[in-house]
């Protein structure tokens, strides 16, 4: 943490029997940062965050989170991330309500706190109206924005975002990364984002890493990497040309 | 600890909420009442015109009606209490994406097991609970017999027998459910365990026996080949849960049982007259009898329960 970085891998590894999902992986991200973290499908940008909570063993190399080790002290790890997993579930049974509240149980919230608590992290992701409502029959932009609601509700330092716009229409896509850009700034969360929707990534990211085959081929700032694979020509580059540039080359 | 009272506080409501218990307890309740007042008629005929004997309230857990007793039903349907609150604890979670979830909240990871099996030996115990009161209630309307103190201990006992038999299937089907990802493979699991414990093993356990320390073998003094049969039978189906649970509960209820073995099958009026010519046994003495049978029982609940806890610790969390 005495360099600035929340999040510091170091040759990280993560082998299966059959294949390496993650290959000498060594990256870091900046407190306050948003960092975007692309790759296609199959990459290992998953795994990594997996790896990051202490949810699976790295077969090599390390990491830290907030100078912390994500294995030894996975407890300490997961008071300050929020975590939001690709294709997050609920309790289809429960409503937007209750769902939060079992999330401030196991986080130890004081009982009296957390209602108040619980209505502003529903105003906040705007499900004020609907937190009555069975979240079974969410759409699935509500589910993630519900999801959003239940990181936001252990005031989290970092927040690993796990592909958050998948599956979301363009409009909920862009307001929910409207909703990350706000946090990031207003308090300061620094956010390790995975997405596909390379324009919305641009927009909000201070630098992306690109991963391809458990190895990240470039990391940088989006200018940095445009200089790197075109020169400088005055030209302005889109993130989604410079990954298919990378994506072809990787 | 606050890890575990969130998940059991959950747990606890998810059970009482659900159909499944509903249906559960729905049956229970209804075949208690049924075979307690088949209990309770039979006693009161042939009790009719003798004088009440000892412990007769304890006879309407342990008496055969038309078809079974209570002590009967649960030994045999128990098993099946605990597969249903247990069989899919972890895998639902992981099938919905909700077990990750869980999991990156700073809580322990076995703190997740732990509450989920004691809010499901809880549920087990208020089941248990009313079960027994409800046959009590009966009782003392069918017979006007009220339970003497040493009784009330016995049924306590009971009680705690039974949760720990009913609770060595809720942590055999939590295993289960940690092992298989797909539900119906551990529901299926836990059912053909069940049926293997509780029918083979016993029907196993002659043939093995027979094959071991034949009893009528050529040239051995037969009585000592008897025996020694006996004996093989009985530690062969001492692997059998039910078996364990059955001897167990059978002489916690039954004063007049001396060892474990029922040698003899005897009717009310054969174990009145019985009494007549023979002592109780003290409560701590049937203790003393039975405790071996308790000791093993719990033992089998906790080896199920450090499987379990090896496995989850042990496994990758992606879902
Ligand atoms: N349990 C597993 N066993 C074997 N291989 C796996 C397992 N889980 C994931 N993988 C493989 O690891 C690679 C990385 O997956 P993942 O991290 O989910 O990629 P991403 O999130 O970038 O799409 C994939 O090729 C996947 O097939
Ligand atoms: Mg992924």
């Amino acid at each position: 943490m005495e360099n600035g970085n929340v999040i510091e891998t170091f040759d990280l590894t993560k082998r299966y029997p059959r294949q390496t999902a993650v290959n000498g992986l060594s990256f870091s991200v900046k407190e306050g940062e948003i960092f975007g973290f692309l790759g296609p499908n199959g990459a290992g940008k998953s795994t990594t965050l997996l790896m990051l909570l202490g949810l699976s063993e790295p077969s090599g190399g390390s990491a830290l989170v907030c100078g912390l080790d994500p294995i030894r002290q996975a407890r300490e790890v997961k008071k300050i991330v929020g975590y939001l997993p690709e294709n997050v579930g609920f309790y289809g049974d429960l409503d937007a309500v209750e769902s939060l509240r079992y999330i401030a149980d196991l986080n130890g919230m004081d009982r009296d706190a957390t209602s108040e608590k619980i209505s502003e992290a529903l105003e906040t992701v705007g499900l004020t109206n609907e937190k009555r409502k069975k979240v079974g029959a969410y759409s699935r932009g509500m589910k993630q924005r519900l999801g959003m609601a239940e990181v936001l509700l252990k005031d989290p330092k970092v927040m690993f975002l796990d592909e958050p716009t998948l599956g979301l229409d363009p409009d909920g896509a862009a307001r929910l990364i409207d909703l990350i850009k706000t946090l990031n700034r207003e308090r300061n969360i620094t956010v390790l984002l995975s997405s596909h929707h390379l324009t919305q990534v641009q927009k909000i990211s201070h630098r992306v890493g690109i991963m391809i085959k458990g190895e990240m081929v470039a990391e940088g700032s989006i200018d940095a990497l445009a200089q790197e694979k075109f020169g400088v020509d005055g030209k302005e580059y889109s993130l989604e040309e410079i990954y298919m540039k990378y994506f072809q080359e990787g | 600890m606050q890890g575990i009272s969130a998940v059991y506080r959950k747990e606890m409501a998810d059970h009482f909420s659900s159909f499944r218990f509903v249906i559960l307890f729905a049956l229970i309740a209804m075949v208690s009442v049924i075979t307690s007042y088949m209990a309770g008629i039979t006693l009161k005929e042939s009790l009719e015109g003798v004088a009440k004997p000892q412990f007769v309230f304890l006879m309407l857990f342990n008496t055969t009606g038309a078809m079974f007793s209570m002590v009967q039903f649960v030994a045999f349907f128990g098993p099946l209490i605990g597969i249903v609150l247990g069989f899919d604890t972890i895998n639902r979670e992981r099938a919905e994406g909700t077990l990750i979830k869980i999991l990156t909240q700073p809580i322990f990871r076995d703190a997740v097991i732990n509450g989920k099996f004691l809010a499901g030996v809880t549920t087990i115990t208020i089941m248990l609970v009313s079960i027994v009161l409800i046959i009590s209630g009966l009782g003392l309307i069918l017979l006007g017999v009220v339970p003497g103190a040493e009784e009330i201990w016995r049924l306590l006992l009971y009680i705690v027998i039974s949760v720990f038999y009913i609770s060595f299937w809720l942590g055999l089907s939590i295993l289960f459910s940690i092992f298989f990802r797909s539900i119906a493979t551990s529901a299926l699991a836990s059912v053909a365990l069940w049926i293997f414990l509780s029918f083979f093993v016993s029907l196993g356990a002659s043939v093995l026996a027979d094959m071991v320390a034949p009893a009528n073998a050529p040239g051995v003094d037969s009585t000592e080949a008897i025996v020694k049969n006996i004996r093989v039978k009985e530690g062969i189906s001492l692997s059998s849960p039910m078996s364990l649970y059955t001897k167990a509960s059978a002489t916690v209820i039954d004063p007049m049982r001396k060892t474990t073995e029922a040698l003899v099958l005897m009717g009310p009026m054969e174990k009145i007259s019985a009494g007549r010519f023979q002592n109780p046994l003290p409560i701590g003495q049937s203790v003393l009898v039975v405790y071996p049978y308790i000791i093993v029982l719990i033992a089998l609940t906790l080896v199920c329960f450090a499987i379990s806890y090896l496995v989850f610790m042990l496994q990758e969390i992606r879902t």
